[in-house]
Parts: structure tokens; C-alpha cells; sequence
């Protein structure tokens, strides 16, 4: 099994979710998060103080899924979240030692 | 002929009746009066009171960093209780007695004789008591605009001490020199040297201004301030709470007509005016420099406008009215941008640039365009420059001279007192953690609750 943990543009979480549906993933946690990369901020000016904000907004887009299925969902995230502009995001890829559904002890991939 | 006979003692009776109906129709004439002027007052010490809560707690609650949102209304929200038990037992006294042009005295300790009946001097058609709680709204709201010099770093019990002793010292006194019967500076009450001030320029805001810079200087700016970023956390709260300011602001000033008069109308519109004009400037303003209007300069200037307009208000003609807050926009947007950050002062929410500055220019241009048209309080003889009185400049610049060296010297001084007694600046760790949690044990926002 594989995690994902997709940083993504807020605008584009509704598509990023309806591709994933799409394909059959029916799991996923968001959070609401900060951060950059290579995407410079913006100023911001209240009453001529300046700020430089570094950090914005983003998601965070959280999806454990079978190895065989990894490809796929990779091409799909990235499909619906790109813009092709700076700032679209990033995914990072982890092994997933054991997945464990507490409804009913069902285990690895019987539990996603 | 027999008629006429018949008709002599109807004549007689009917005379007589005739006056008395005169009499009951003078009497019904003053007491339609005092109901409409009692109505207003009444009206308008609420619209006053609602501009430091929720007006002024907002606004200045959305401008400070989320962990110190709750501190700051609270500096607002307790002076409505502080001084008005300061008012009750000697404020009113002190304020509007009359025993000498700088203090007022005893004569309404503990509000004796302030009943039912009016005041003559002050407000002839309405319950003195209506006057007294008109009058106390202005003493809460006063030391309330301080608080945006020192909010984010002022320990809870030396703001209490602070504001408590700057009420007894600063302010009641100054109301008293201004609107207090032979006062100093009274300007129709038989003072020394007549300053006009409708409703609160000096006494309002230049005292409040000043004293919010030197408490700027006095506590030393806010730990991180330049270098972390210090960013409004809700502007929409201020927003909501600039807007309450601008309604209760008709309280204030056409209020101050102390009657539903026409001189009410007129300086309702002049307020309305001022706050217009002064927005669109400082947006303007503000549009050129940095390239962006923005909603914070907006009711910034807003609230530049009404406090420039508030010593105008009753004694100007509309279109001076949008003169004074285009001026006041402009001027105090170069008094928060340019000139705080030249000489580095941590005025953190802009008390001074605003009160203090908007104030100043406030009472000057009074002078310039306060004219018997308006309001004839000298009976004919010209008021202001527009009227040929240019000599009456000379009497608000001193004026201003008095409300600012009075309340820089007694700020000074109360601080050091403060400081001496319950300190006055919050522990550094305090600063860090938030006021919110650290002095009052409690958080603005739960969201996990």
C-alpha cells in the first residue's frame, strides 16, 4: 500500500475530488494547510506597514491506496490539479506499513 | 341693542378664559418641547455609548493579532463600567460644577440635585439627568481611544490604575474648562478665551491622541514589532465596527445640540459629510502611494473624518464640512504611514495619527469656517476666519496648546505612578502567549468547542 500526501491549490480541491470519485478511490482526508516552495508569497499593506506573507494557503490532500492503483491516481491528481503556473503543488509518495479498519479488524488492503 | 347688553359679561368670562388658554397652551408648547428634546438626548447618549461597544471594541478587537483580540474589546468594554462609577460619584462634579475656569468642583457630588428638572445653564429643556448620562458617554469613550496606543502590551491591572486617574485628571477637567459653566475656554458659557469646540476636538481627541503617543513611548514598542509581521486579524470586525462608530457618531455631534433642533440637523449633516469626504480621501490617497485602495483605509478614514469634524460640527456649513474631512483623510493617512514609520513609534493601532492628528487639524479649521450663520452663539459678532474673525485661530491653537501639553505632562505622570504601583507593561512572557490567555485566563476563538 501506498500514501499520498498531495499539496495542492485550494481552488482546485472540488476537482481533485470529483477525478478521484471518478476513478473509484473512495477515501480521503483534507486539511487546510500553509506552506510554499518555489512560489514567491505576496505583499500585503495595512495603513503602509508592509508584510511579506511567505506562506499560503494550500491543501493538503491525504489518500492511502493499493500499489497497483498508484499510477493511476498519480495521473489523475495530477490531471485535475494542475494549472501549469507556479505554485500548483507537489505529491510526495510513502510506504504504508498496515492499514487496520476499526469498525471490524479488516487488514491491508481488504481495510482502505 | 338688547344683544349687545346680553353680550357683555359673555365678554368678560370669555377674556378671562382666553387666558388661561394661553397659559395651558404655553405649557403644553414646553412640554411637546422637552419631550422631543428629551427624546433625542435620550437617543443619542445610547448612540454614543454604542460607539465603544461594540463600535470601538470592534474595531479596534479586529485590528490586533488573534490572541489578544479578547483584551482589547475588554479595554473598551470595562471603561463603560469604570467611569461611569467615576462619573456617578465625582466625574459629573468635577466637569460640570461650577467653581473655578479649570475645575469644577463639588457642587454635584454624588449626583446631589441632579434630578428631573433641568439645568438652565446647560440644557433648559431637558432633565438634568439626561444631560448628566449624555455627557458620561463622552467620558467613557475618551480614555477608550487611548487603548489602541497600548493594546497588545499593557498589563490589565496598570490600564485599570492608568485609565482610572487619566479620567480624574485629564479629562474631567478639560470637559470642564470646555463645556462647563465658566470654564476657560467656554466659548458661550463665559469663558476666558472662547474656543469653539462642538462636541469634542479637544476635549475627545487631542487629549486622547497625545496621551495614546506618549503611552506609546512610554511602554516601548510591541515585542517583535518590525520584524514579526502584525497583521489585522479581522478586518471585517473592524469594518462592522468603523460603521457603528460612523452611525453613533450622529450621537455625538448632532447629540451635542443638546436639543432636536435645526442646529442638530445641521451638524448631523456636516458630521456625515466630513465622514464621506474624509473615506474617499484617505482611499485616494492611499490608491496613489501603494496601488491598491483598501477596505482598512477606507473606514480608517472614515473614522479621520468624524474625529476632524466633531469640534466643526454644530458650527459649519456642509460643503466646509467635506473640506475639513477631505484635509483630515489625506493628512492623517501621512500621519500612519509616512511620519509613524520616520520616527519609529509603536502607536499600534494608530490612536495618535488618527485622534490625535485628525483632532488638532480638527480644531484648527473650526476656526477657519465656524460662522454665525450656522450657530450665533455671539449674538451677531463674526466666529470664525469665513466670518471676518480671524483672532479666533489664535484662540484654538491655544486651545490645543492647553488639551496637549495638560495631557502629555499628567500622561507622563500617571504612567510613572502606574508603573511604580501595579507596572504598567505585561510580562514578556505574557506578550507572547497573548494578553487573551495570560491575563484573563480565556481565548477569543474555540474553534475545536
Amino acid at each position: 500500500m501506498k500514501k499520498i500526501e498531495a499539496i495542492i491549490q485550494p481552488h482546485k480541491l472540488e476537482e481533485v475530488k470529483e477525478a478521484v470519485k471518478a476513478i473509484g478511490i473512495d477515501g480521503m482526508t483534507i486539511a487546510e494547510v500553509r506552506g510554499h516552495g518555489r512560489q514567491k508569497g505576496h505583499k500585503e499593506i495595512y495603513r503602509g506597514m508592509e508584510y511579506q506573507v511567505d506562506l499560503l494557503p494550500k491543501i493538503k490532500v491525504e489518500i492511502v491506496v493499493a500499489d497497483a492503483r498508484l499510477d493511476e491516481l498519480i495521473r489523475t491528481l495530477v490531471a485535475a490539479a494542475r494549472t501549469g503556473k507556479i505554485g500548483d503543488g507537489k505529491i510526495f509518495v510513502f510506504d504504508v506499513a498496515d492499514a487496520i479498519r476499526i469498525r471490524n479488524d479488516d487488514r491491508g488492503e481488504a481495510a482502505l | 341693542m338688547r344683544k349687545v347688553y346680553f353680550l357683555i359679561p359673555l365678554l368678560a368670562t370669555s377674556l378671562f378664559a382666553e387666558d388661561s388658554r394661553i397659559d395651558a397652551l404655553e405649557k403644553a408648547v414646553k412640554s411637546a418641547q422637552s419631550a422631543g428634546d428629551n427624546a433625542w438626548m435620550l437617543v443619542s447618549a445610547a448612540l454614543v455609548l454604542m460607539m465603544t461597544g461594540p463600535g470601538l471594541a470592534l474595531f479596534y478587537g479586529g485590528l490586533v493579532r488573534r490572541k489578544n483580540v479578547l483584551s482589547t474589546m475588554m479595554h473598551s468594554f470595562v471603561l463603560m463600567a469604570v467611569v461611569t462609577m467615576l462619573w456617578a460619584i465625582f466625574g459629573y462634579s468635577v466637569a460640570f460644577g461650577e467653581w473655578t475656569p479649570f475645575f469644577g468642583g463639588g457642587q454635584y457630588l454624588f449626583l446631589n440635585g441632579v434630578g428631573t428638572a433641568p439645568n438652565d445653564a446647560y440644557a433648559g429643556t431637558i432633565p438634568q439627568q439626561t444631560f448628566m448620562v449624555y455627557q458620561l458617554m463622552f467620558a467613557v469613550i475618551t480614555p477608550a481611544l487611548i487603548s489602541g496606543a497600548f493594546a497588545e502590551r499593557m498589563k490589565f491591572s496598570g490600564m485599570l490604575l492608568f485609565t482610572v486617574l487619566w479620567t480624574s485628571i485629564v479629562y474631567f477637567p478639560m470637559a470642564h474648562m470646555v463645556w462647563g459653566k465658566g470654564g476657560l475656554l467656554n466659548a458661550s458659557l463665559g469663558g476666558k478665551i472662547p474656543c469653539f469646540d462642538f462636541a469634542g476636538g479637544t476635549v475627545v481627541h487631542i487629549t486622547s491622541g497625545i496621551s495614546a503617543l506618549i503611552c506609546a513611548l512610554y511602554l516601548g514598542p510591541r515585542k517583535g514589532y518590525g520584524v514579526d509581521p502584525m497583521r489585522p486579524h479581522n478586518l471585517v470586525f473592524s469594518t462592522v465596527g468603523a460603521c457603528l462608530l460612523w452611525v453613533g457618531w450622529f450621537g455625538f455631534n448632532a447629540g451635542s445640540a443638546l436639543s432636536a433642533s435645526g442646529l442638530a440637523t445641521s451638524a448631523f449633516v456636516a458630521t456625515h459629510f466630513g465622514a464621506a469626504a474624509a473615506a474617499l480621501s484617505w482611499l485616494f490617497a492611499e490608491w496613489v502611494v501603494s496601488g491598491k485602495p483598501s477596505m482598512l483605509g477606507g473606514i480608517s478614514g472614515a473614522v479621520a473624518g468624524l474625529v476632524a469634524i466633531t469640534p466643526a460640527s454644530g458650527f459649519v456649513k456642509p460643503f466646509p464640512a467635506i473640506l475639513i474631512g477631505a484635509a483630515a483623510g489625506v493628512f492623517c493617512y501621512f500621519m500612519v504611514s509616512a511620519v509613524k514609520r520616520r520616527f519609529n513609534y509603536d502607536d499600534s493601532l494608530d490612536a495618535f495619527g488618527v485622534h490625535g492628528a485628525g483632532g488638532t487639524l480638527g480644531a484648527i479649521l473650526t476656526g477657519v469656517f465656524a460662522t454665525k450663520a450656522v450657530n450665533d452663539v455671539w449674538n451677531g459678532k463674526p466666529m470664525g476666519w469665513v466670518d471676518g474673525n480671524a483672532g479666533q485661530m489664535l484662540n484654538q491653537l491655544v486651545g490645543c496648546a492647553i488639551a496637549l501639553v495638560l495631557a502629555a505632562v499628567a500622561t507622563w505622570i500617571i504612567l510613572r505612578v502606574c508603573d511604580a504601583v501595579t507596572g504598567v507593561r505585561a510580562e514578556e512572557e505574557h506578550e507572547i502567549e497573548g494578553l487573551d490567555l495570560s491575563l484573563h485566563g480565556e481565548e477569543g476563538y474555540n474553534f475545536e468547542a
